[in-house]
């Protein structure tokens, strides 16, 4: 049954559809692993095991009898507490949302179902996506399988640790600001934030709408072309979704990047922003890639320093306005008051957490009369300049490099009551949510400590194929992405 | 940057938060360092640049005008925390 735990979505799509292993084995299997393994990690808040057997004995079925959805009909995979299903509870890490159970299906969800997945639970994430360690969760605390006394990374910090710990192959994170690219990093796993656009947003809940995106966490970036082929696409039900078909990403994965070029952002591997291990992982890879063809660049992206503050004005001015839909009139928790007004203000202080409530205090000052031109609009249009710093890049290069995370993972606890340090944490991830590019982040190596460290790569717009086409090749040549925490696979 | 107790408490009713005295403290705290690092953004001149809202370049989609299936009322209001057969209950707002 190791085999089974190491196992990607690809391997695992060939091992049923050969018949030597059973989608309920598999899927029991993955079960298994999380009822050993997850009460010392906490993961996932909510698991649905009954019902996924039931979904994987089905699938077993249809496959026998030639009907079998997709290449991955039946196999597992988990999805972060924020997408709309009428199977379980969405509570988004909050408790504001206790006992909330949607109407309806968040569009990937129905994709997954539609291609046959089962999805076996959903995962803990900082409250509402607000965070980078999982900490700010109100239902569970999520620890790094690497080292259980450090944080997972956020807010998609259950959907990496699951994978990472081998739970499951693979799992739906969410990205504003770096969520699923910085906790793929800190937890030894790749994760891809798509194009903004790429992936339909129906049923998922809103933080910060101009720079959410749903993506795919998983092994490989063989297993992440895998998986986004399933959930993106044009959708009708959101507004913002891009109207092209989505290509064949896997067909894309040549294996080749002789002649790709690597954009290096000045300034960038110099040593300033990241830790000199992580730094010298990254060269490395770099190095790597180097040995398999490819050229590197020099390239300029002069406004980037200032993408933390631009990023930090802009969420927290849209998440202000999206999350004023919590007032215990429509779904959740309330507290019981004799008037509206005062209903409104208690469902709201005791629903929310402190960083919650810290981004709204901030977004609704940035947004009110007499800031709004000062901050709101200020941080629009420097927002601009960032995507104009990308275009120019772009002309000279294919695919631009950076670590994922200044450093590695972090003690729990360390940075809690120091907002501003946890936001820096963003500053090579946040560039690519504010131009809505593709970024994936790579295992390339450990840190001191057996800690893992990633490597992004940002590609332009609509071009996954590329960004995944570079991470492949690289993970054909390394075996950073096959490491495992030491214990949690036995 | 100087945010002020009173600047908080403005914005948390604005916001419909009631804080407590710790919690003005530390939003105080907290929100004056924040400010004040993103005034780092005062020192680019953005004359004449156009605010981006939305990465896409696309149109506004725009549907058929048709009647199509949506969830029953009774559905909808199942989530709210006090609810009748097809309306949610709130407090009286009218005397």
């Amino acid at each position: 049954m190791s085999d089974l735990a190491k196992a990607g979505l690809a391997e695992l799509a060939l091992h049923v559809a050969s018949g030597d292993v059973s989608c309920r084995e598999v899927v029991a299997a993955a079960l298994a692993r999380i009822e050993r393994g997850d009460p010392k990690l906490g993961a996932f808040l909510t698991l649905r095991a009954e019902a996924a057997l039931a979904e994987a004995s089905a699938a077993d079925a249809e496959r026998k009898a030639g009907r079998a959805r997709s290449r991955l009909h039946g196999l597992p995979i988990a999805v972060k507490d924020i997408l709309a299903s009428p199977d379980f509870e969405t509570r988004c890490g909050s408790r504001i949302l206790t006992g909330f159970r949607a109407p309806y299906e968040a569009t990937v969800l129905r994709r997954l179902r539609e291609a046959g997945l089962v999805v076996l639970g959903s995962t803990n994430m900082d409250e509402f996506a607000m965070g980078g360690s999982t900490e700010n969760s109100a239902l569970a605390k999520t620890r790094n399988p690497w080292d259980p006394t450090r944080v997972p990374g956020g807010s998609s910090g259950g959907s990496a640790v699951a994978v990472a710990a081998r739970f499951v192959p693979a799992a739906l994170g969410t990205d504003t600001g770096g969520s699923i690219r910085q906790p793929a990093a800190l937890c030894g796993v790749t994760g891809l934030k798509p194009t903004y656009g790429r992936v339909s947003r129906y049923g998922l809940v809103a933080f910060a709408s101009s720079l959410d995106q749903i993506g795919p966490i998983t092994r490989s970036c063989s297993d992440a072309a895998l998986l986004l082929g399933v959930i993106a696409g044009h959708d009708p039900h959101d507004a913002t979704s891009y109207p092209a078909p989505a290509p064949n990403w896997l067909a894309a994965l040549s294996g080749n990047v002789d002649g790709l070029r690597i954009g290096i952002p000045r300034g960038f591997f110099d040593g300033a922003g990241a830790d000199a291990e992580t730094m010298a992982r990254a060269r490395e890879a770099l190095h790597v890639f180097a040995g398999l063809g490819a050229k590197t660049v020099e390239v300029e992206l002069p406004n980037s320093g200032y993408g933390i503050a631009t990023y930090y004005l802009i969420c927290t001015a849209e998440a202000s306005s999206n999350l004023s839909r919590y007032d215990g009139v429509k779904y959740g928790f309330r507290v019981a008051s004799q008037t509206l007004d005062e209903m409104y203000e208690k469902t709201r202080s005791e629903g929310f957490g402190a960083e919650v409530k810290r981004r709204i205090l901030l977004g609704t000052y940035v947004l009110s009369a007499g800031y709004y031109d000062a901050y709101y609009r200020k941080a629009a249009q420097v927002r601009t300049l960032i995507r104009r710093d990308f275009e120019r890049a772009f002309e000279s290069c294919d695919v631009i490099a950076s670590p994922t995370t200044p450093g590695p993972a972090w003690p729990l606890g360390e940075r809690v009551d120091d907002p501003l340090q946890m936001y820096l944490a963003d500053v090579f991830t946040v560039t690519a949510n504010l131009a809505g590019l593709p970024a994936v982040s790579l295992p390339c190596g450990l840190a001191a400590g057996r800690l893992p460290v990633g490597l992004q790569l940002i590609g332009r717009p609509l071009d996954e194929a590329t960004v995944l086409r570079a991470g492949d090749a690289f993970q054909r040549h390394t075996h950073f992405h096959e490491l495992a925490p030491e214990d949690s696979a036995s | 940057m100087n945010i002020t107790r009173d600047t908080v408490l403005y914005v948390a009713r604005l916001a419909r938060l009631r804080l407590s005295d710790e919690e003005v403290t530390r939003m105080q705290r907290d929100l004056d360092a924040i400010l004040g690092y993103v005034d780092t953004l005062r020192e680019l001149d953005t004359t004449g640049v156009p605010p981006t809202t939305h990465v896409l370049e696309i149109a506004t989609p725009l549907r058929k005008d048709a009647v199509h299936d949506v969830l029953p009322v009774s559905e909808v209001v199942r989530n709210a925390p006090q609810h009748d057969e097809n309306a949610m209950i709130v407090p009286k707002v009218l005397e």
